[in-house]
């Protein structure tokens, strides 16, 4: 027991995870080269992605892997590099009151928050590691095409129109 | 291991992400800062479903959705910054103000 809080496997991965989720996050927002930011978003993303098993999310985890780690860190490379003449660092910000302002605010409302989270008695509590009594693969699937299956086929609905629509905004218009 | 840790987990990470958006001059920064509140918002439903007594899978299949929806976002985000790219030849936030009165 350190500080109230008792040693375990769990315990010690989700420390590790946080750690590796909040030194990417602040290297994201203090690094001067774009590019290096892409890299540290890439972190970020694979931190949420154990979260997310640790949390015995197993299938949620590989697809934040698969979509956000590989697929959304990779494009927004792609459009780092698409959008770039030479210079690659970020150009610093119009004014430093701005910054400052905005660091008062973001600060102020975490402390709201976190005061508000310690303050409430959550009606949930659960101990077990993984207190899910089938395999969360198995319950998704049931719950997406049995529950959920309208709202399942719209999401599909708007990304084929998604994509419809970045293709048609993005290419060269035709004089 | 109790709920409140992810919350506060979720809380951080969310901050991180609005100051990035509030603050930031590239355009694909912003994008990627709002993907990291996206992110704490799914760290914050997954949390909810595997803590509920008994545990939910509802909270996982909202997530799979957000998902969805970040995923399109981001798409059509970054079509729109190419358009504006080809027509303006920047990607700085101060030079969107088109619209701006």
């Amino acid at each position: 027991m350190i500080f109230g809080i008792p040693i375990t496997g769990q315990t010690i991965t989700y420390f590790l995870l946080a750690l590796i989720i909040m030194i990417s996050g602040v290297m994201l927002m203090s690094l001067q080269k774009v590019m290096h930011m892409a890299v540290a978003l890439g972190g970020v993303f694979l931190g949420v992605a154990g979260i997310f098993i640790l949390l015995g999310a197993d299938f949620l985890g590989m697809a934040q892997i698969l979509i956000y780690a590989g697929a959304i860190t990779i494009l927004m490379v792609f459009a780092l590099m698409l959008t770039q003449r030479g210079d690659d660092t970020e150009s610093p910000p119009a004014n430093g009151w701005r910054v400052g302002g905005a660091l008062v605010f973001v600060v102020l409302l975490c402390a709201a928050f976190l005061y508000v989270l310690r303050g409430t008695a959550w009606p949930v509590t659960q101990s077990a590691v993984d207190p899910y009594t089938q395999p969360s693969v198995v319950l998704l699937a049931q719950s997406i095409f049995h529950t959920y299956t309208v709202p399942f086929e719209l999401v599909s609905v708007l990304l084929t129109v998604a994509l419809v629509g970045a293709v048609v905004i993005a290419r060269k218009e035709e004089e | 291991m109790a709920l409140q840790p992810f919350l506060a987990l979720g809380v951080v990470l969310f901050g991180l992400g609005l100051f990035g958006a509030l603050t930031k001059r590239n355009i694909i920064i912003v994008l990627i800062s709002i993907e990291l509140m996206l992110n704490a918002a799914n760290i914050n439903l997954v949390a909810f479903a595997h803590f509920s007594q008994p545990a939910q899978i509802q909270g996982q299949v909202y997530a799979l959705f957000s998902m969805a929806i970040a995923a399109a976002e981001v798409a059509v985000g970054l079509a729109i910054l190419l358009a504006f790219f080809r027509h303006r030849n920047s990607a700085d936030m101060k030079d969107v103000d088109l619209m701006k009165w």
